[in-house]
């Protein structure tokens, strides 16, 4: 078994990057077994079969949903652009540019993300906490 | 690797996690400003002055003919509280033990949160932090020593305010001493102290702020003190030896107060912590 899902190093990647990056892998994982289910519910005449199938691609669904909920919360602009990408009804481009001319307006800062500031406590603004 | 050198330390990734939950816990409740304040960052270690927008004038030019002005910045201060951490303590937590010492982690969170309000509530002038107390126009109100007479000041704070056009809502910073009264009070039955004081306050937050003297009503309408942090608070690595890892918590910030008017002190004052 490779390590394929590290781009760097993993010697020299922050215990946060990895597990950012397995994640990242696991997502690509989840999404692939979907495209798969999918296409085997397209050619599968039998209807238990395909039953399983389905009850398959729900567990997948899961494994996705969560996985990318997990990075979202680690990485708020991914978060921030999401939030006005999905779930929304309309022109999903148009959408996405909105969202992200948005994000980087707010996070002039540059990234917030804690892989970009390792050892950061990321505790940040208190003041929605405190109300 | 940056500058906290993190990665330099004899301490595996479990300990790491260890240190940052155990720091952020103690972080979090107190610091105070953080709840009642605008916060902008973090803009990263390398940022380090806030743009005030205004200028100087600059005396001479280096030739006839032109003029010249300097802009005006407020410069980042580092803060930074050194703590040690045993290393025979860090093995025992990899080797699961639940009950790890970290009472020296604890002493530094609970200093670096003092200063940090102190600083934003009644100043650090050697750093070029203008508290909110310190540059408040308003002469501070009598608090009193009884918890049970603090509704008619923070009222009388509130009117104050709105006599001068800041609106609601409005937070309530209350000393180490003058919450725990509250607290008290509110526990001994009858109409909770703290209820009231909310409704006051236009359901506005009362904040436990070690640190702080007396009290002070700030407004949270926003736009009035702002808070720029650099790097927020963090662990980084100083060095070890055969015993314990030398580590610190460190933050860069400053604080500049937009809008004198919109708070009001209470009680004792004093321009430095306790």
């Amino acid at each position: 078994m490779g390590f394929d899902q590290y781009h760097e190093p993993p010697d020299e990647l922050p215990a946060a990057a990895r597990t950012f990056a397995r994640l990242c892998a696991s997502l690509t994982e989840e999404a692939e077994a979907i495209g798969w289910y999918e296409q085997r519910l397209a050619v599968e005449p039998d209807r238990e079969a395909k039953a399983i199938m389905r009850d398959a691609q729900g567990e997948e669904f899961k494994h996705f949903s969560m996985d990318l909920e997990f990075l979202l919360r680690r990485t708020p602009t991914w978060r921030e652009i999401a939030q006005g990408i999905l779930f929304q009804a309309g022109d999903i481009v148009a959408h996405g540019e909105e969202a992200e001319a948005e994000a980087n307006e707010e996070g002039d800062a540059g990234s917030d993300s804690r892989q970009d500031r390792p050892g950061s406590l990321d505790i940040g603004s208190l003041k929605e906490a405190a109300r | 690797m940056n500058h906290l050198l993190r990665s330099l330390a004899p301490i595996t990734d479990s300990g790491w996690d260890l240190l940052d939950r155990e720091a952020k816990e103690r972080l979090t409740p107190a610091l105070a400003a953080r709840r009642l304040v605008d916060f902008a960052g973090p803009r990263g270690w390398e940022h380090s002055a806030t743009n005030l927008g205004r200028t100087t004038a600059v005396a001479s030019a280096p030739c006839e003919g032109v003029t010249a002005v300097q802009r005006r910045v407020l410069p980042l201060v580092e803060l930074r509280a050194d703590f040690t951490v045993s290393l025979s303590e860090l093995r025992d937590h990899d080797r699961g033990a639940a009950d790890a010492d970290l009472e020296d982690l604890d002493t530094a969170a609970r200093r670096i949160a003092i200063a940090e309000n102190v600083a934003v509530f009644h100043g650090w002038q050697e750093a070029s932090i203008a508290g909110i107390t310190a540059v408040s126009p308003h002469k501070a109100l009598p608090l009193g020593k009884h918890a049970d007479t603090y509704p008619q000041p923070v009222a009388g704070a509130v009117e104050l305010l709105l006599e001068n056009g800041i609106s609601g809502p409005y937070g309530l910073a209350l000393g180490r001493d003058e919450y725990t009264r509250v607290a008290e009070t509110a526990e001994h039955g009858g109409y909770p102290l703290l209820d009231h004081l909310h409704k006051v306050l236009e359901d506005g937050p009362i904040v436990w702020a070690p640190g702080v003297k007396g009290a002070v009503v700030v407004s949270l309408r926003g736009g009035d003190f702002r808070f720029e942090s650099g790097q927020d608070l963090s662990i980084g690595y100083e060095r070890h030896d055969a015993e314990a890892v030398y580590l610190y918590l460190e933050e860069s910030f400053s604080f500049a107060v937009a809008t004198s008017e919109a708070a009001v002190a209470l009680g004792p004052q004093s321009k430095g912590g306790d």
